[in-house]
């Protein structure tokens, strides 16, 4: 089984004060840590079980700088045979552009599962996995929580709302979006990234992919970034954890709730 | 005059909310841009909540003969209805199943789309979108390039999901596309993912936990502590996904909506999914390290504290 799963690296903004850029366009990140998009850590662990399982090869790819080879030393450390990433320079993207990108990069390579994360924890957008789906002529499912394979087909579980799963038949070669809690991904020591060093990464820049201009084109553009409208929001309970816990109870008693 | 389409959401029989929450938002957009309102059913036979639509868009178009939901055929049968109608804007749900389609439908169309919107803007009669990014500390508005129309998938309760306006919606049934492709696809069936031994959904206070709890070792500190005040132990996404709780301890758009007297949130940042099942709480009191955490600006009181020291507080007094 040929796997390849599109992971990414995104900057870490909980309990984290966020500063806007001078083009107010977006945040500025250059103080921010960096991890593994959290849904593709759960894609790359899901495509290692099923190659443990079956056999065959995973393949990660990013769009990024070399910053961003963390992700993948990450995903070789993981047990990724082989990592790719293509350098984007200084293109702006969207996820129509990042869809082309990687629907080039996958062409050419073989696939018979070919894994996103449902979405980017930075932006949520959720798009890349069906439009990438579409370029590549795939069958796809969005927002996957099992996946099981047999012969030219796959049994899959979709999450929908209120605690509902729906259950389908893909064909293969097929395009998943993975979701978080499939599976438990395994730890990584540093010991195994260096390990993993040795292990192939390959580095090509956009431009070799022979991509048109107009594949490169972004269709929306972000005009401006901005705080969120003021709510009245929490009231808050000040004072040493004694007098916050009084105060709780208070509160628990005048709603009415039986201690 | 133009057009704006919305894709009715429906499952087993009944219209999803966030269908009325996108008519809600479509009406206005329409009134701002003398356009007219078309609400496109794809579905089964004779739907019943037809009627209720037709009293919210000026359109229904019905195209009938799909039992099961299925994305690609969505796709194909909604291109060639936009194709035809060229709406300038076609507004999908940012849902599991609005998300199987809206992005390829917009590669399919050439029309740009931006996912996961809060509101949509009217500059210069052109849309604009407004999503929130960063989990919900920042919004950002996103300008689509020109086209000959745009797609937009909006997040659930982004808007009210009441009537407005008179609209006696005409009725256009359309026959199911005969050069339909096959679909690599098949449904198989709906399965309950969540049934369990705790039901959250009775509880009169639930003690709530989220990824600030930090480790599966720390579950029973806070369980102990909700066991001393006779309530119900629930949680956020993450605590499944970790596997430290059950998935019908879960609480939010794939867990469950929840309406306790009190909710006492213990390190849940407050991710919108979470939010939006805590609306029917009668109080929320939050406990988070992180005074910037969006929980903040939901919930009806705020402890920016260390959650361990108010769980430790709260025991000592009820001993």
């Amino acid at each position: 089984m040929e796997i390849i799963v599109c992971v990414k690296r995104v900057p870490v903004t909980q309990e984290v004060d966020l500063a806007i850029n001078p083009q107010k366009n977006d945040i500025r990140k250059d103080m921010l840590a960096y991890v593994i998009n959290e849904w593709d850590n759960y894609a790359i662990e899901e495509a290692i079980k099923l190659k443990e399982k079956l056999g065959g090869t995973v393949t990660a790819v990013t769009i990024g700088s070399e910053d961003d080879e963390e992700a993948l030393r990450r995903c070789l450390a993981m047990g990724a045979d082989k990592a790719f990433r293509i350098d984007p320079g200084n293109l702006v993207m969207d996820s129509f552009v990042i869809s082309k990108i990687l629907a080039q990069f996958i062409k050419g390579q073989p696939h018979d599962l070919v894994f996103t994360g449902v979405q980017r924890d930075d932006l949520n957008e959720g798009a890349v996995g069906t439009m990438l789906a579409e370029h590549l002529g795939l069958p796809h499912a969005e927002v996957v929580r099992r996946v099981e394979p047999a012969g030219n087909e796959a049994t899959i579980r979709v999450e929908l709302e209120g605690g509902t799963d729906e259950v389908s038949k893909i064909k293969l070669p097929a395009l998943l979006s993975i979701q978080t809690g499939i599976n438990e991904p395994r730890y990584v020591s540093i010991m195994g990234i260096r390990k993993a060093a040795k292990k192939e990464l390959n580095v090509a820049g956009v431009d070799t992919l022979g991509l048109a201009a107009t594949d490169l084109q972004p269709r929306t553009m972000v005009e401006e970034i901005f705080l969120p409208p003021e709510t009245e929001g929490a009231q808050f309970i000040e004072g040493d954890p004694a007098t916050i816990a009084e105060e709780i109870l208070r509160i628990l008693k005048e709603k009415g709730v039986s201690i | 005059m133009g057009e704006i389409f919305v894709v009715v959401e429906h499952r087993k029989g009944e219209v999803r909310e966030v269908t009325y929450q996108m008519l809600w938002k479509a009406n206005d957009l329409c009134q701002k841009l003398s356009h007219t309102l078309t609400a496109v059913l794809i579905g089964g036979k004779d739907e019943p909540f037809l009627n209720e639509l037709k009293e919210r868009a000026d359109k229904v178009i019905v195209v009938e003969g799909l039992q099961n939901f299925n994305g690609d055929l969505y796709k194909e049968i909604l291109f060639r209805l936009i194709q035809e109608n060229k709406p300038l804007l076609t507004m999908v749900a940012h849902t599991p199943w609005g998300m199987d389609f809206a992005p390829s439908l917009s590669v399919k169309l050439g029309y740009p789309i931006v996912t996961d919107c809060v509101d949509v803007v009217i500059d210069s009669g052109k849309p604009k979108a407004v999503r929130q990014i960063y989990s919900g500390k920042l919004f950002s508005r996103v300008a689509f390039q020109e086209a000959a129309g745009y797609l937009i998938t909006i997040r659930s309760g982004a808007f009210p999901a009441e009537k407005v306006g008179e609209h006696k919606g005409e009725i256009v049934r359309k026959p199911m596309p005969a050069d339909l492709p096959q679909v690599g696809k098949q449904f198989v069936g709906f399965e309950d993912a969540g049934a369990g031994a705790v039901d959250i959904t009775q509880a009169e206070l639930l003690v709530s936990i989220g990824r600030g709890v930090g480790e599966a070792d720390k579950v029973p500190i806070v369980k102990e502590l909700a066991d001393k005040m006779k309530g119900v132990l629930s949680c956020s996404r993450p605590v499944v996904d970790k596997n430290w709780l059950p998935k019908y301890h879960q609480v939010g758009t794939s867990g469950k909506s929840v309406k306790p007297k009190v909710y006492l949130a213990f390190g849940i940042s407050g991710a919108f999914q979470h939010v939006a099942g805590i609306t029917g709480a009668g109080c929320v009191i939050a406990v988070n390290k992180d005074k910037k955490a969006p929980i903040f600006r939901v919930a009806d009181y705020g402890v920016v504290e260390d959650l361990f020291k108010v769980v430790d507080a709260l025991k000592a007094k009820l001993a």
